[in-house]
């Protein structure tokens, strides 16, 4: 096994594999290869050890196989991230998540909601926006919950509330009766959320919709007829495997209908 | 694991879209899904794709005493088992009722439909007959389970080849492949389950039900037809009241659908026996498309191999290099020589006879053991010095060494294991006057 590591800096932006090590750049009042990650003073700032990275002994250790990516130190967000973009479908119940969740059961006042995880999350009734025990939320049995995690780690099962912190609902809650909902890659799903997604955008050209974006890989689209949806489906489902061209091009054709 | 449950919202959609004659994938209500078929290298294997809805089938055969009440007939024996890996709802332990109805099934289509003749694997009446049987695998669930099996199990019988027979009087002779060619099953004829969903009370059909489909449907029809039209076998599940004129709309349709299958599967089955013939690549690994994108796509090379050009170049620099050795042997007396290091020699009696004799040659040496052993290209640990003042000292290496002399030729050349590409070294005669021999270990 390697014991040199490449600096973290060279690797940005390529595929690094499970076990390789990578070096921090050195602060000159350390050791060369020690890693301090935000016991320093504030003005070094906090740096964010992502997803498919720990902290090992020499630098950081890679555990997911993935292209490595950089967020620079920027205003307020502390001293910068790193972490690896990896590919998967199975989803892992993370704290602060926002995902689509199957209501299964209802028993008292919990709501056993399925998340796509190992466990079935729970889910308070209280935990609506405007919900009191005399004011129940009107949830059944297989609707659809926008949400996001409170409690999410291994040893427990997950917890998901439809209110922020501040008590507002900002979105989350139960999901509408029509639409489709359907299930694709994690990774196809941050793709989406990033920023000035150009799916989304090329998308929205063709006709309007609603789109809700579940981190667990679920993903729940209504348009006006069935037709519509169908073809949002098979666009965001094809979008895995598809290139930019050919996405343009199927796109292209259906607006020419 | 736990199934994932239907959400409301997707089963309103389904209906909705069933009531609009619009199906997922786009296909028209009559339309099956693409159907694949792959053989394997062996003779009965074969891998159905209908869709996504993989099944895997192996046949295979045995000779066996029959059945007691039916003497001259073949046994035929069918498995269909539900792999975990189709989904995630499968465990080894508990799938109860889908297995046995999906069991049941082909049983009936492909056992009780007379398909095989049996009387034809018939060896010798009432004592030795062909069991036949068909394993089938489902690697993967995106509904109708059912076709896809029943495609599989045909496919994989048609292909098959048996072990060609002979009786003598008393004796059977089973023949190898390579001593007479195997021979293949009789078939009569190849009857083919098609599905048929039902939505609202009857009043939609779908062909070839998907998995998200299925979990919605109200009741499944099964016709199982062949290209003849004549009804195998046909069982209605769910519940539901079928009108008559349903039924019969049902049957015209699974005829047309089982010709197309039936011609699909005949033109698969001349191809593999084309390639077969000619001498071309078969079997499940020339099945898989080549350049296929399953993943992201990205330019430019994705890993970087920098690094691992240069260690490489580091372990070449770094390891010595194979040194043609001369090792000089040590004298000890006269008429006995050591080259290297070793245990004693274990060949107790022999070394005191030997002794007895006495060489003229001086120094003369003999060819030790020679264990032929495979070369290890990596194995380059071996130092060996080569000033010929010194006794040379063999390293302790793992490898065992073949040290081989020439008689009566001084000065001794002895090529050590560790020169990598000798071991055509000659084969050396050995010395009548063995002296002693040494095996360097």
């Amino acid at each position: 096994m390697a014991a040199r590591g490449m600096p973290a800096e060279a690797c940005v932006g390529q595929l690094v594999l499970p076990g390789d090590v990578l070096l921090l750049p050195a602060h000159p009042d350390e050791d060369g290869e020690r890693l301090r990650l935000g016991a320093g003073a504030a003005r070094r700032g906090r740096l964010l050890c992502g997803p498919g990275l720990r902290r090992g002994g020499a630098g950081l250790m890679v555990t997911k196989c993935g292209l490595l990516r950089h967020r620079p130190a920027g205003g307020g967000s502390g001293g910068g991230a790193f972490w690896v973009d990896s590919q998967q479908k199975r989803y892992v119940p993370v704290k602060g998540d926002h995902v689509i969740g199957i209501v299964t059961a209802k028993t008292g006042d919990l709501f056993k909601v399925d998340v796509g995880g190992s466990e079935q999350a729970s889910l308070s009734y209280l935990a609506f926006e405007g919900a009191t025990k005399r004011n129940r939320p009107n949830v059944q049995v297989g609707d659809l919950i926008y949400g996001q995690f409170l409690v999410a780690n291994k040893d427990m099962e997950p917890e998901l509330v439809c209110i922020d912190s501040s008590g507002r609902a900002s979105g989350m809650g139960v999901i509408g009766q029509d639409g489709f909902l359907f299930k694709v890659s994690l990774g196809l799903i941050r793709k989406l959320l990033a920023p000035k997604c150009e799916i989304i955008q090329e998308l929205s050209q063709l006709y309007p919709f609603e789109l809700v974006l579940g981190m667990n890989g679920r993903i729940w689209v209504k348009a006006k007829t069935v037709q519509q949806t169908l073809i949002i489906v098979n666009i965001l489902e094809a979008c895995e495997y598809m290139t930019a061209e050919q996405r343009k091009q199927a796109l292209a054709k259906l607006s020419g209908n | 694991m736990r199934e994932t449950p239907l959400s409301n919202c997707e089963r309103r959609f389904i209906l909705r879209a069933v009531q609009e004659r619009k199906r997922l994938d786009g296909r028209q209500c009559y339309d099956y899904r693409n159907v694949r078929i792959s053989f394997g290298a062996e003779y009965g294997s074969c891998i159905v794709e209908l869709g996504k809805t993989r099944v895997l089938g192996q046949v295979s055969c045995e000779l066996v005493p029959p059945k007691p009440n039916r003497a001259t007939e073949g046994i035929l024996f069918f498995n269909l088992e539900l792999s975990p890996m189709a989904a995630p709802a499968f465990e080894p332990g508990r799938q109860s009722e889908l297995l046995v109805k999906v069991n049941r099934l082909i049983e009936r289509c492909l056992r009780n439909s007379k398909c095989i003749d049996t009387e034809s694997l018939c060896v010798v009446a009432g004592e030795k007959v062909w069991q036949i049987r068909v394993d089938l695998h489902l690697l993967n669930h995106d509904g109708n389970i059912i076709d896809a099996a029943s495609i599989a199990g045909i496919v994989a019988l048609c292909h098959f080849r048996r072990p060609d027979v002979s009786v003598q009087g008393e004796e059977i002779t089973v023949y190898t492949p390579e001593e007479r060619d195997p021979v293949p099953l009789s078939i009569h004829h190849m009857p083919i389950c098609v599905s048929f969903a039902f939505f609202q009370e009857g009043t939609y059909l779908l062909v070839d039900p998907s998995e998200r489909e299925e979990r919605v449907m109200d009741g499944l029809l099964v016709i199982a037809m062949n290209k003849h039209h004549e009804i195998c076998t046909i069982q209605s599940s769910g519940g539901i009241m079928l009108l008559k004129d349903q039924v019969l709309r049902c049957s015209k349709i699974s005829a047309v659908k089982v010709a197309e299958i039936t011609e699909l599967i005949q033109k698969a089955l001349e191809n593999d026996q084309k390639v077969r013939k000619e001498g071309g690549k078969f079997g499940f690994a020339e099945s898989i498309p080549n350049q296929k994108i399953t993943a992201f796509k990205m330019e430019g090379v994705a890993v970087d191999t920098k690094d691992v050009e240069e260690q490489a170049e580091e372990i070449i620099t770094k390891a010595d290099p194979p040194s043609e050795v001369f090792t000089q042997p040590i004298l000890h007396t006269p008429g006995t020589a050591q080259i290297g290091e070793g245990i004693e020699n274990a060949w107790g009696d022999l070394e005191e006879s030997e002794r007895e004799e006495t060489a003229d040659e001086e120094g003369e040496t003999d060819a030790t053991a020679f264990e032929w052993e495979k070369i290890k290209m990596e194995d380059t640990s071996i130092t060996n010095e080569t000033e010929k003042d010194e006794p040379i000292v063999l390293s302790d290496s793992e490898e065992e060494e073949v040290v081989i002399l020439e008689p009566q030729a001084p000065p001794r050349k002895t090529r050590t294991q560790a020169n990598l590409k000798q071991e055509n070294t000659s084969k050396k005669t050995f010395n009548k006057k063995r002296k002693k021999k040494r095996v360097a270990h």
